[in-house]
Formats: structure tokens, sequence, C-alpha cells
């Protein structure tokens, strides 16, 4: 019993360790950014704040990204709730409506999922300049939302797929047609997929990186573009920039925080069976 | 005899009315443009134009008593966005990769092989495929000892088990440019008087053995310090596939061994573990995929440091800022290929199961 006690403190020990670790990172972030200016010298990067807590390295990294952060919320919004809701259309389809050849068509469509956008940037490039939307963020949600069929998709009909079938039988013979089933039997019970869809998409726009560097010119940076770009710079010292870092993050780390359940889901989700 | 196809005079007046509200805004589109908020809305509004008429054919094809005609027509849409916006330009792609287009205007003289056979024999390019292969062994093999290693401690029934599982997970919500500019300064290699970062703290700990040039470490071993920030991000990933994995085995077949006189340890060996395959192989697919694409979180990293160049930057640099449009679809061509290798026969087989359900 004494071994078996021992053994538990042990755990303890080492995943209390191991969570020290992995809070490093946002642990320096949140120190550097309460110093006052004048008390960030890199060999005093981990003592804490001697006078007071200060905010000026916040308001300065705001200063640095505030249209950035403006551009990704006017990008991330309408993608997140338009892609779930082509997603749930599909996954509906291709879960409850199978025809001859729909898991072809499904497994083609996943596959998109995976493919490094590097293969497609250049034609990609040129058909946003052809059609008129490169360079700002109408194309880029239009581009999110595309790329975001598979994943979409694969949710909805992973969830779609574990509602059962008599349900629907029942609503057939109640005269219901293929628009009326999804709209009075399966949108009803669609809302923690939903969700799971809207923050799995947010999390995804908000921190993606190649399209919004490719596709949009300076004024029009989202949060990451403009961050990296802020990291390069000499002008930035260096306590400002971890301000800001915090800042970039901190909306999906909220989403994080208050919704991590849903978030979860989505992680599974994108591990196909899971 | 079953009707195939019942006609309904009002569906009919509302499909007509549809195609040709549809097809009228179109010819305006055409003619003028649209200006919302100062931005040039002309092709999305053709889009919504688009979605309009084929709203009206959809009506009538909903007119069929076979609803699977109406359940092609609403995929089409989507079907055709993925035709075009994966097939499509992987397509045109691999068109450009075989052409000799350099400099801004699209030259698409055939050049057969020769971009490929030029990247075999580039010293950048095969720098890139050894950086790229030493981080997907490390990326994948940090991630699963942690992240199995982690599960089974927090399958232990402690105290404070979704507090854990929350510190674990949250490096996954962060983005990859973030999380590369903070350990870029944990990582920092400077020493001496200017000594920083965990570096300070090993010093300060009186670890000084420890201490470390982390990525700027001589190559090839500086690509694998990149791992640790991927690591941080996606080892809770793992984890969580894992805890599911292990918490779906039964407590029947758990007490079943501990009967048997099997230890706790014997349990996870010979009983959990062989289990955990297919989670293993979900992982490996997940992981590895992303690893042979990284991008973001080298180009914050590193900043374009050519001992730490990934395929993924070349690709950036010689297409955007070289105008090799040509070299830089042949370097995206052989990425894809490379992930394909990796995911295409999981999930021929993932269909086939599915299949034969």
């Amino acid at each position: 019993m004494n071994r078996r006690i021992s053994l538990k403190f042990l755990f303890y020990f080492i995943l209390i360790a191991l969570a020290l670790v992995y809070l490093l990172p946002v642990y320096l972030l949140v120190l550097t950014g309460l110093k006052p200016l004048n008390q960030v010298d890199l060999q005093t990067m981990w003592a804490l704040p001697i006078s007071g807590l200060h905010i000026d390295n916040f308001i300065a990294g705001y200063k640095q990204l505030a249209p950035n952060i403006n551009n990704s919320l006017m990008m991330v919004i309408p993608e997140a709730l338009l892609s779930a809701l082509l997603g749930s259309f599909n996954g509906y389809l291709l879960s409850k409506w199978k025809f001859r050849g729909s898991n072809l068509i499904f497994t083609l469509i996943l596959f998109g999922m995976f493919i490094p956008y590097q293969s497609i940037l250049i034609p990609l490039v040129k058909f946003m300049q052809y059609i008129k939307l490169y360079g700002d963020l109408p194309g880029l949600v239009l581009v999110h939302i595309i790329y975001g069929i598979p994943i979409t998709t694969l949710i909805f009909r992973n969830y779609y797929a574990g509602i059962g079938t008599e349900i629907i039988e029942a609503g057939r013979i109640d005269g219901a047609n293929l628009m009326s089933v999804y709209r009075y039997i399966m949108l009803p019970l669609s809302a923690p997929s939903f969700a799971v869809v809207i923050i799995w998409q947010f999390t995804q726009a908000w921190n993606e990186f190649l399209f919004a560097v490719i596709l949009t010119n300076q004024s029009h940076w989202p949060v990451t573009v403009a961050l990296n770009n802020l990291a390069g710079s000499q002008l930035v010292q260096w306590n400002v920039l971890m301000a800001a870092t915090l800042l970039a993050a901190l909306p999906t780390l909220l989403v994080y925080i208050f919704l991590g359940r849903y978030f979860l889901r989505g992680l599974m989700a994108g591990a196909l069976k899971g | 005899m079953v009707r195939k196809f019942e006609i309904d005079l009002r569906q009919i007046i509302l499909a007509v009315a549809l195609m040709v509200a549809g097809l009228a805004s179109i010819y305006t589109l055409k003619v003028t443009e649209l200006i919302i908020f100062g931005k040039n809305f002309t092709s999305i509004g053709l889009l919504i134009c688009g979605l309009v008429f084929y709203s009206g054919v959809l009506v009538i094809v909903a007119m069929f008593k076979d609803e699977t005609y109406l359940s092609i027509a609403l995929l089409l849409p989507s079907i055709i966005a993925v035709a075009i916006f994966v097939y499509g330009f992987i397509g045109w792609s691999v068109r450009v990769s075989l052409s000799q287009w350099k400099g801004l205007l699209p030259d698409y003289t055939w050049a057969g092989l020769s971009q490929y056979t030029y990247l075999f024999h580039d010293a950048r390019f095969l720098i890139d495929v050894r950086n790229t292969a030493v981080f997907t062994v490390g990326f994948i093999a940090g991630c699963l000892i942690l992240g199995l290693g982690i599960a089974i401690l927090l399958d232990q029934k402690l105290k404070g088990e979704s507090i854990f599982r929350s510190i674990f997970l949250f490096p996954m919500s962060i983005s990859f440019i973030a999380s590369g500019v903070v350990w870029g300064w944990l990582m920092n290699p400077a020493t001496g008087s200017r000594i920083t970062g965990i570096n300070l703290i090993f010093k300060s700990l009186g670890l000084d053995f420890l201490i470390s040039l982390w990525h700027s470490t001589p190559m090839p071993w500086g690509m694998a310090f990149t791992v640790i920030p991927a690591v941080w991000q996606l080892s809770g990933f793992t984890m969580a596939l894992y805890l599911g994995g292990i918490r779906s085995v039964s407590e029947d077949i758990r007490e079943a061994a501990r009967v048997d006189g099997a230890t706790e340890f014997q349990i996870y060996r010979y009983v959990i573990l062989p289990m955990l395959r297919p989670v293993t192989l979900s992982a490996v697919i997940i992981l590895g995929h992303m690893s042979l694409k990284i991008f973001d979180l080298i180009v914050a990293l590193g900043h374009k440091d050519i001992r730490l160049d990934v395929p993924g930057i070349y690709m950036w640099t010689t297409t955007f800022d070289g105008t090799n449009y040509a070299q830089g679809a042949a370097i995206g061509i052989l990425m894809l290929v490379s992930v394909a290798v990796l995911v295409v026969p999981y999930l021929v087989q993932n269909m086939r199961a599915e299949t034969e359900l």
C-alpha cells in the first residue's frame, strides 16, 4: 500500500513539472506584458515586476496590431458561419442520402483537407487575380470557405451518421421530403456540431498564415501576418512584441478556455474516426 | 405505375422566376460593377446570382419522385468547388511545373521534367528534404511518447485530471506564428553576459551543461530543436487521442487481466497498448501530414534562415520573391506527393471499410 502512495506522489510530481513547462511560454508573455517599459532587460527576463503592474506594453502592442485584429475579425466571422452552413448541408446529404459513388465523392473531398497548399498556390493566385478578389478580405473568406469544405463536411457527416435512421423514416412516413427532413428533424438536432464547426473554423482561419500572407496586401493583413512582420522588424522592442503576441493569441485562447469542450470535439473529428 | 415526375404549376413559376432573376442580375453585373463599402464585390455578387439561378434548377429537380437527383444536385456546388480548387489547381500546378515559366508573365513552353531533375541535384532542396526528415521523425516521436506517457499518467484516477488535461491541450489553440515568436525568445542562443530565455533559467539553476544554442546549432541538428515548439503544441492533442483510446478499453477486460494475476504495468504493456494501435495510426497520419508541410512555425522561428529551410519556405521564396514559377510549382507538387504517399492508402482503406458496412 505504501508503494502505491509513493507511486501516486511520483505521478503528481511528473505531471506538475510537465504542466509548469507547458505554461512557461504563457507565463513569459503575461509577465513581460505587465512590466513597465524601463524594466525589460533581457537579463532580468524571468524577474517579477518590482515597481507595480503596468499595461503600457499591452497598449503599445494593441496600437501595433489593432487594424489587423479588426481585419481578422471581419474575415473570420462570415467565414465560420458560412462554412458551417455549407458543411451541415454536405454532411446531411452524404450521410443520409447516399447514392452510388457517394463514398468515393466523400473520400475525394476529404483528400482536400490534407494537401499542402503550396501545391495549388500558383493557380490560386492567378485565379484570384483573374476574378479580381486578390489582395482583399472577401477573397480570403471565399478561399477559407472552399478549403474548409472537407473538414466541415467530415464533422457534420460523422455527427449525422450517429443519428438513427428510424427518426428519418418516421418523418418520411409522415410525408416529409429531403428538404423538410433536414429543416424539421436534422437542423434542430445539429446545435452541438454547429458549435464544433464554427469554433474549429474560427480557430483555423484566425491562426492561418500561408493564404493570408499570399492573398492579401498590407492594408488587409490579418493578425498572423502582421505579428510575423512585427517579430522580424528591428523597430519594435521585444516586450511590446510579447504583449502583441499575447493579444494576437487571445481570441483563440479565450475560445479554448470557455468553449474547450466543443474545441476538443473538433480536434477529435479531425482525427477521422478517432 | 409510379409517376417519376410530378408537375406543380406554382413550383414551375417559382423556378422560372428564380432563374430569370439570376440571369438578369448576372447580366447587370456583367455590365456594371458592384461596390460595397469601397470593396469590389463583383465576383462575389456573380457567385450569389449564379446560386440564385441554380436554386431555380433545384426547384425543378425537386419535382422528381426519386430524391437522389435532388441530393446530387444539392451537393454539386461543393463538388464543383472542390473539383476546381483542389483537383483542377493541382493539375494546373503540374502543368506549370513542366513549363519554363520564369518571370511575371506566364510561359507554358514545355520543359519536361527538367525542374524536377534540377531539384534532385539542388543543394538547397536536399537540405530541405533532410530538414523535413529530421523534423518529421522528431515531431512524431516526441508527440507519441509524451502524448502516450501523459495519457497513461492521467488514466491513474488522479485529482485535478481535467485541469491537467486543459493545461496540456491549450497550446493547440495558438497559431504556429505566435508560438514561433515566443519560443524564438525562449530558445535564445545568446551566451555570456547577454544570456537569456531558457538558458538563463539553466544557468541560475546551476545546470550549465544544459545551456544550448537551440535552433542555431550547426546543421543538421539545429532543425531538431524546432521540434520543441511543435511538440509543445501538439503533444496535448496526441494525449487526448490516446486517453480516448485507453478509456474505451472496458473495465471488464482490465479486471479479467487482474484476476489472472497481471500487474498494472503488465496490463498496459500487454492488454492496452496493443489495443491502441489504430489510435497510433491515426495520430501518425495527422501529425505526419502536418510535419511534411510545416511552414508557418519555421517562418516565425527562423526568419527564412537557410539552415532551417523547408520545402514550404523554398516554394514561397522561389515563386514570389524569385518569380521562378515553374520551379515553385515543382516544389509544391513534390510536397503533395510526399503527403499523398502517407494519406491516400489510409483514405482508401477507410472508404473500403465503410462501403462494406
